[in-house]
């Protein structure tokens, strides 16, 4: 009886964090939907409401590894790029082999289509390269991901700025030399793409966005994610309790690669250009710093940081000279009120993760 | 490397037999192969020897002392034995499996549990998630099903959660399921680190120092409880204690290790009354 209450009790608290999420995204859905309906919403505004769920699925993925798993990743950005760029290569390569091509903008069922098939791939492709970092990083004990990822940010883009992909009648073709730009030009070194057809549309990006939150948070809520966790709190431990340490480190981090690929494709197929540099070290920390000011591990917290600090520059700018002032201003303030506790316990996670790495040596 | 006075025996230790290679079990057991057995175990640090020639035989369902000064060199036997280290030299029989070249999760499912002298809790999990942890190997569903919430999720889940309680009842603890490990109190946290490797299923428990904080109610219970699960799980248990009530009361053979060797093995009279056992440990005991 007494305990049959308490399963309850439990299923419901780990079920409400989850379900006031979907409910934060469907609310943020309806409003920003009915605002712009009645033409209260600027366009800058509206430009920006896909880019803020791109950011919010950056925030919440990358949650995942830094909160969760207890790891920190420099470079979200990188895997948010393949996932752009391999979109980008997939609607193209669909555009030049579907008659229907000409009629896309009056044809939404093929551009979900198309949506569908690039935030796929976008999502598989950044989940390989996850593999292929993860699995001679992750082995490791200590923080070296966090030197890896960053690296592995910057290679991307450079990588990128030195490829050339085009479509003529005999396909697709990848390059290094730009002369050989013949047919169709889909990506063009450092210009990056830019005849990209906009199809990212607000609701699919909802959609996506629970997806991710259901993904997440149900991995997390499970077998997997407990032992995701017991790795973060005490690795040592974790072994004694026969949890085998890579595995679940793998898990968490190519989980959260190939969902940030997914936003990576939402967000370039918004744009009719995109450049391989929009993906630099520097959004990486952006997205960092929507998971710091959320509140480590806190999704909810992630998803409103990512939110407000995306739309914030946007609605400052008649601010204009002032506009990074005040953003810096409500940066520390929303650091001082809202998660002081927060960065606090973050700051002595990174102390204690130092101290534990210390007598890891010395297990007593 | 052993005792080699003190024949006596007490009534009631006349079921301790001392096989022919120098290993003490239970009559009980005879008929059992040993769970444990180690062969010239040994680790270096650099230049100091911490471990040498550590050899001893567990019976199946025996409860074995390991005691000896700070620093003799007892966790680091835990620590070998949970392939927290490399051994420099020597052999790990788990029923009569050599654990060379395991990592510390594959013995763990092989059957070796342990507690640790510095608590190690998941500190942001709860109680429960804790125990669970432990039953981790024995939950049953992948991760899809996990994400997509199917049916062998629930299923798993629940039997997971009333299996949680179940062993936390032991201790009574099940009614603390629900806080935050980090928040029990010190004796708590401890008997949870039982609980825990409890719930892997092992084939021996090894308790580095589990009467530590205890204070002496606590220290009775956690005796009659180690008792209890040795009977209730037909496990063996090894445990490390400088509390030699705790370890006189409940331990059927002693080990006695100092600056890493074995000075004496026997069952407890016997530890009690060697005088090299007197000068090493218990001397030096009474200098602290
Ligand atoms: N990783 C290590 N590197 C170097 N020396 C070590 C290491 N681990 C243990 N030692 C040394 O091995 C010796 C035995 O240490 P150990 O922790 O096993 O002692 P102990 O018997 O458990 O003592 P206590 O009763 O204080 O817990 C000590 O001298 C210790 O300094
Ligand atoms: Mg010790």
């Amino acid at each position: 009886m007494a305990e049959e209450k308490m399963t309850k009790k439990k299923m419901s608290k780990a079920s409400k964090n989850a379900f006031l999420n979907y409910g934060i995204v469907l609310a943020f859905f309806v409003i920003f939907q009915v605002l712009s309906s009645t033409g209260i919403l600027s366009n800058s505004l509206k430009g920006q409401l896909i880019p803020v769920v791109s950011y919010m699925i950056m925030a919440v993925s990358l949650n995942l590894v830094v909160g969760i798993s207890g790891e920190l990743s420099l470079g979200h950005a990188g895997f948010m790029s393949i996932g752009a760029f391999t979109g980008v290569v997939v609607e193209a390569v669909i555009l030049s082999n579907s008659p229907a091509a000409a009629t896309l903008s009056k044809n939404l069922g093929l551009q979900i289509l198309i949506l569908v098939a690039s935030i796929v791939a976008g999502a598989i492709i950044a989940g390989v390269a996850g593999v292929l970092i993860g699995i001679p990083v992750l082995r490791l004990n200590g923080d070296y991901l966090a030197i890896v990822t960053l690296a592995f940010g910057e290679i991307i883009k450079n990588l990128l700025y030195c490829l050339y992909i085009y479509i003529d009648d005999t396909g697709l073709h990848f390059s290094l030399d730009p002369t050989s730009l013949a047919g169709t030009t889909v990506l063009n070194g450092p210009m990056g793409a830019t005849s990209i057809k906009k199809i990212s549309i607000f609701a699919a990006g909802i959609v996506l966005l629970l997806v991710v939150l259901v993904i997440v948070q149900n991995l997390v809520n499970s077998r997997s994610g407990r032992a995701i966790m017991a790795i973060r709190d005490n690795r040592i431990a974790a072994e004694a309790s026969g949890l085998h340490i890579t595995k679940y480190k793998m898990m968490a981090f190519v989980t959260s690669s190939a969902l940030a690929g997914a936003a990576g494709a939402l967000y370039a197929l918004n744009y009719s250009t995109i450049v391989p540099k929009k993906f630099d070290f520097n959004t990486s920390i952006l997205i960092l710093v929507f998971v710091v000011l959320g509140g480590i591990g806190n999704m909810t917290g992630a998803l409103i940081a990512a939110a407000v600090l995306t739309v914030l520059p946007e609605m400052l700018r008649d601010f204009q000279d002032y506009r990074m002032l005040v953003y810096a201003i409500v940066l520390i303030l929303v650091m001082l009120l809202t998660n002081n506790e927060r960065v606090k316990v973050f700051l002595a996670g990174l102390f204690n993760k130092k101290k534990s790495k210390d007598d890891a040596k010395e297990v007593a | 490397m052993m005792s080699d006075n003190n024949e006596k025996k007490t009534a009631s230790e006349s079921n301790i037999v001392n096989l022919p290679s120098d290993t003490f079990i239970n009559k009980r057991d005879m008929d059992k192969p040993l769970v444990l057995e180690t062969r010239h175990l040994g680790i270096d640090f650099g230049g100091l020897t911490a471990v040498d020639e550590f050899n001893i035989g567990v019976g199946a369902t025996e409860i074995m002392g390991l005691i000896g000064p700070n620093g003799a060199g007892k966790t680091t036997i835990f620590n070998l034995l949970t392939k927290v280290y490399q051994p420099t030299r020597g052999t790990i029989l788990l029923c009569g499996k050599d654990t060379h070249g395991m990592t510390p999760a594959a013995v763990n499912e092989a059957g070796i549990a342990r507690t640790f002298q510095n608590i190690r809790l998941f500190d942001k999990l709860t109680v429960e998630e804790n125990v669970k942890i432990g039953l981790h190997n024995h939950i049953n569903y992948s991760m899809a099903s996990g994400i997509f919430r199917l049916p062998s999720y629930w299923k798993e889940e629940k039997k997971a959660h009333e299996k949680a309680l179940e062993l936390l009842d032991i201790f009574g603890m099940a009614d603390q399921a629900d806080v935050p490990a980090d928040s029990l109190p010190y004796g708590a946290q401890r008997r949870l680190e039982i609980v825990r490797a409890l719930a892997t299923e092992p084939k021996i428990l090894l308790l580095d120092e589990p009467a530590a904080g205890m204070n002496p109610s606590e220290t009775d219970e956690l005796m009659a409880n180690i008792r209890k699960i040795r009977d209730e799980f037909g496990i063996a248990v090894m445990l490390i204690e400088h509390d030699m009530k705790l370890v006189m009361g409940i331990c059927e053979t002693i080990a006695v290790l100092n600056f890493g060797r074995i000075i004496a093995k026997g069952t407890p009279v016997e530890i009690q009354n060697n005088p090299q056992v007197i000068e090493a440990y218990l001397g030096s005991k009474k200098d602290e």
